[in-house]
């Protein structure tokens, strides 16, 4: 035990919760002590599984008296290391906050616990013919407060945003010990977007407590198109091509040869033979808009030279269509041992030229690379796949993950379009980001959190920083609950 | 430095050094807002009038980039021709409204129904914070998650932070045609009813309003034309009421988007509403008859006007004042010791107002 002091700090914090929710046992921790990413473990001091607001809130006031460091987590699929444990501090498991406190179908809205399951939030709204927007891909499994602390996004995000984008309010136990609230039930916002500052602040300001979304009208009606391209310039050209159209789709995603082989080795998808890359283009609204917009969608993919194009003509072929998309990342994970996924964002001008360069250093590097990408955002999800038993394979595969990361950077782009900072790309924080600039999310973050005791070490470059890597898939992705985007 | 360029910039790096020469100093665009920037006289004024542009726009990547001082008519204008727009509306465009003081004063217009607010567009600032340092924050492509997000935190943030010298926003492609339907609401629980209604439906409306001057709620539908013809039907069919003309739509949107049915020279605030307080909120409205007053975004957002020489009344709700003498904020207002320690973390010399002031 690191802290010398800490089985008296640990006894007095077993004596806030019921011995059933304080869990200090080996095979209890063991649960806790990786997320999402893999490759790292660190074993909490303690899990502590409060079941009520007051709980989080009196545990939280206890780190802060006892300077004690804490991550919250919900259910641990951060691909970034968001909700790896501390050296010397606790776990918050906030699993058990599960309450849909208020679903208002009048106003569309819902108040929600930190630990409600995205998709729960959906499937509450719509007999109200109502849903939650953001749609991470292990939204299945993932809860509000994670998607709320790293802003999550999903396939959706071009037209209807990022996971802040829903939140119009909210209230939190900050780690200074103070509860706050937020802006509220209204879409519109007085004075300062505190809700907008809090979102995404991957767990360094504290912990959210209660949470109100806002709820949109399910679409009436969609029209999905599946194409397949000779080359991956092809299917690119034919973004660019609706983009400049006007039209406006709900998603616009892009797989390669890899990736294809992938999903169709683990979900029998079936894609046009030949074809170096897919595009799924999905439109959706009132049924006669989108007959309008289809009449258009479906020339100018006619005038991209597709091998094939073969749009969903039931909600079945839809669903299937986004099965096969959805399954990538986890598909092309059997295909190796080991692999790497990373989130950079380019200008969407300059996909074509990110795709060549990713292409040219996958040969150089000896390295397979699957792509699968929301192309309409410019998001990439370069998929680096290596063998870790090999002397130089993790090496070599973080050389490459560094380039693309340095290439997004360059391009005008980012480190990270959805997956957040975290551990894995804290070091790479500099690229984006002034000293200044840097010192001055440092200071903010002081404010909210004087003492340094909530998620330290994500985000921010520090000394001693672990390396940057993903190895193979996460128990949760192998029994296919979840798949990462 | 000479005066000139202490009262008006002409590059970030003179903004910046600017901020550093002087004790207090508070941002103004084009004063539309005149509200916002009513702060002691101690306070120097630095004009953002000749920090204008925009700097970057390449509309296949639904972004542009542009200098805090650029008038909205030019951003609007420059979108146009290339068939994009900010869909929410920005507001004041004919008056004059810079962009930055949109973010700054966090206003949305009609728009914001559909995809959001003002907040839901904005992708990156540049700005000089309390010391003096010119910083980056947030990005310049369409999704971005490094970082912690200041550039939401600056919409509304009323320059008590720092200064906004550029301003990075997504754009959409504009739609094809709109069209604008004049519904019959008796009172506001009618009003109510028609705003969870209308919003709940299959129509994807991409404005409602409501003037309770008027007893009228407005529709505002966008996308392909003939779409359009089949749900403005389907509408009309299902409440009382009369498609716009043209002309009469285009003036309504104007009025709306200039204030022009507020009262010249008086007080205008805009209120944050959940739909179930707009009958409260008429009722405020009504126990004061020079009072008038418009309803936003599906009952989300009210703005009442006041005559010159009248003040509002303090009202149960957050609230901001944009013109006339009075409470900046005549609402309620949530003081946590956070707000405090953040404005020290951005402001440590406090050069910027605070947020009462």
């Amino acid at each position: 035990m690191e802290n010398p002091n800490a089985s008296g700090v640990l006894s007095r914090l077993a004596g806030l919760l019921p011995a059933s929710r304080f869990m200090r046992g080996p095979a209890q921790l063991a649960a806790y002590e990786s997320d999402g990413l893999t490759a790292f473990q660190v074993k909490p001091l303690a899990v502590v599984v409060p079941e009520t607001q007051d709980e989080v809130i009196a545990l939280v006031r206890f780190c802060h008296a006892e300077k004690l460091p804490f991550v919250a987590r919900g259910s641990g699929t951060s691909l970034s290391g968001g909700s790896l444990p501390v050296h010397g501090g606790i776990v918050i498991a906030l699993n058990r906050l599960n309450r849909i406190v208020r679903l208002d179908p009048g106003q569309r809205i819902a108040v929600v616990e930190p630990g409600v399951i995205n998709t729960a939030v959906t499937l509450a709204a719509q007999p109200y013919g109502l849903h939650y927007a953001p749609d991470p891909s292990s939204q299945s499994i993932c809860t509000i407060g994670g998607n709320v602390a790293f802003n999550s996004g999903g396939a959706h995000c071009l037209k209807y945003g990022m996971t802040s984008n829903h939140v119009l309010g909210l209230k939190a136990v900050l780690a200074s010990g103070e509860v706050v609230e937020f802006g509220g039930a209204s879409r519109e916002q007085i004075g300062p977007d505190w809700t907008g500052l809090f979102v995404g602040n991957e767990g360094l300001f504290g912990v959210a407590l209660e949470i109100t979304l806002q709820l949109l009208p399910r679409a009436e009606k969609f029209h999905t198109v599946l194409a397949g391209y000779r080359t991956l310039e092809q299917a690119g050209d034919a973004v660019s091509a609706i983009v400049a159209s006007g039209l406006l789709p709900g998603a616009i995603e892009i797989m390669d040869a890899l990736a294809l082989e992938a999903a169709v080795a683990a979900v029998h998808a079936e894609y046009p033979p030949g074809c170096e890359a897919v595009l799924i283009v999905e439109l959706e609204g009132p049924r006669e808009v989108v007959e309008a917009d289809r009449v258009r969608l479906d020339a100018i993919i006619a005038a991209s030279k597709p091998v094939e194009a073969r749009p969903a003509r039931d909600a079945a072929e839809r669903l299937a269509i986004w099965k096969g998309r959805k399954s990538a990342f986890s598909a092309v994970g059997r295909l190796s041992p080991d692999f790497i996924v990373q989130d950079g964002v380019v200008p969407r001008r300059r996909l074509g030229e990110a795709l060549r360069k990713i292409s040219a250093w996958s040969g150089e590097l000896g390295l397979r690379c699957a792509n699968v990408f929301h192309a309409g955002d410019g998001n990439l999800h370069p998929l680096i796949l290596y063998d870790g038993r090999q002397p130089d394979g993790l090496a070599r595969a973080e050389a490459f993950a560094g380039r693309i990361l340095k290439m997004c950077v360059e391009m005008g782009g980012s480190i990270t379009g959805e997956h957040g900072v975290g551990v894995e790309k804290r070091d790479y924080l500099p690229a984006m980001f002034s000293a200044d600039e840097i010192d001055c999310m440092k200071r903010v973050r002081g404010a909210f959190d004087p003492l340094g005791i909530a998620n330290p070490g994500k985000m921010f470059p520090e000394a001693g920083a672990p390396a940057l890597t993903q190895h193979g898939l996460h128990p949760l992705e192998k029994a296919g609950v979840i798949s990462r985007e | 430095m000479n005066l000139a360029s202490i009262l008006a910039p002409t590059s970030l790096e003179e903004l910046s050094a600017t901020v550093r020469s002087t004790p207090r100093v508070v941002a103004v665009g084009a004063g539309t807002k005149a509200r916002l920037t009513h702060v002691s006289a101690d306070f120097i004024r630095i004009s953002t009038a000749r920090l204008s542009g925009i700097v970057e726009y390449d509309p296949s990547e639904f972004t542009f980039t542009a200098l805090a001082g650029t008038p909205l008519r030019e951003i609007v204008a420059t979108l146009g021709e290339r068939g994009q727009s900010l869909p929410f509306d920005p507001l004041l465009v004919a008056s004059g409204a810079t962009i930055g003081g949109t973010v700054a004063a966090g206003l949305s217009g009609p728009g914001r129904f559909r995809f959001g607010g003002l907040r839901d567009f904005i992708l990156g600032v540049r700005f000089v914070d309390g010391e003096g340092r010119l910083l980056r924050m947030g990005g310049k492509v369409v999704k971005n998650a490094a970082g912690f997000d200041f550039p939401k935190f600056f919409v509304g943030s009323l320059g008590r932070f720092g200064v906004l010298g550029e301003i990075t926003f997504k754009v959409f492609p504009r739609p094809a045609t709109t069209r604008t339907l004049r519904l019959e609401a008796k009172d506001a629980a009618a009003m109510i009813k028609l705003f969870a209604e209308a919003g709940n439906s299959r129509w994807e409306l991409d404005a409602l309003e409501a003037s309770p001057g008027e007893n009228a709620v407005w529709v505002r539908l966008a996308g392909p034309a003939a779409a359009l013809d089949v749900l403005a039907q389907e509408i009309l069919a299902r409440y009382p009421g009369t498609s716009l003309p043209a002309a009469a739509a285009a003036e309504l949107w104007q009025r709306v988007g200039e204030f022009s049915w507020a009262h010249a020279g008086g007080v205008l605030a805009k209120v944050a509403l959940t739909p179930e307080q707009v009958t409260e909120f008429s009722a405020v409205v009504r126990a004061n008859p020079q009072a008038r007053s418009w309803v936003s975004a599906g009952g989300n957002l009210g703005f009442i006007s006041l005559p010159p020489g009248a003040s509002l009344p303090s009202l149960p709700w957050p609230a901001l004042a944009l013109r006339g003498a009075g409470l900046l904020w005549p609402g309620v207002r949530p003081r946590f010791d956070i707000m405090r320690a953040v404005k020290v973390a951005l402001d440590p010399l406090n050069r910027f107002p605070n947020l009462d002031d």
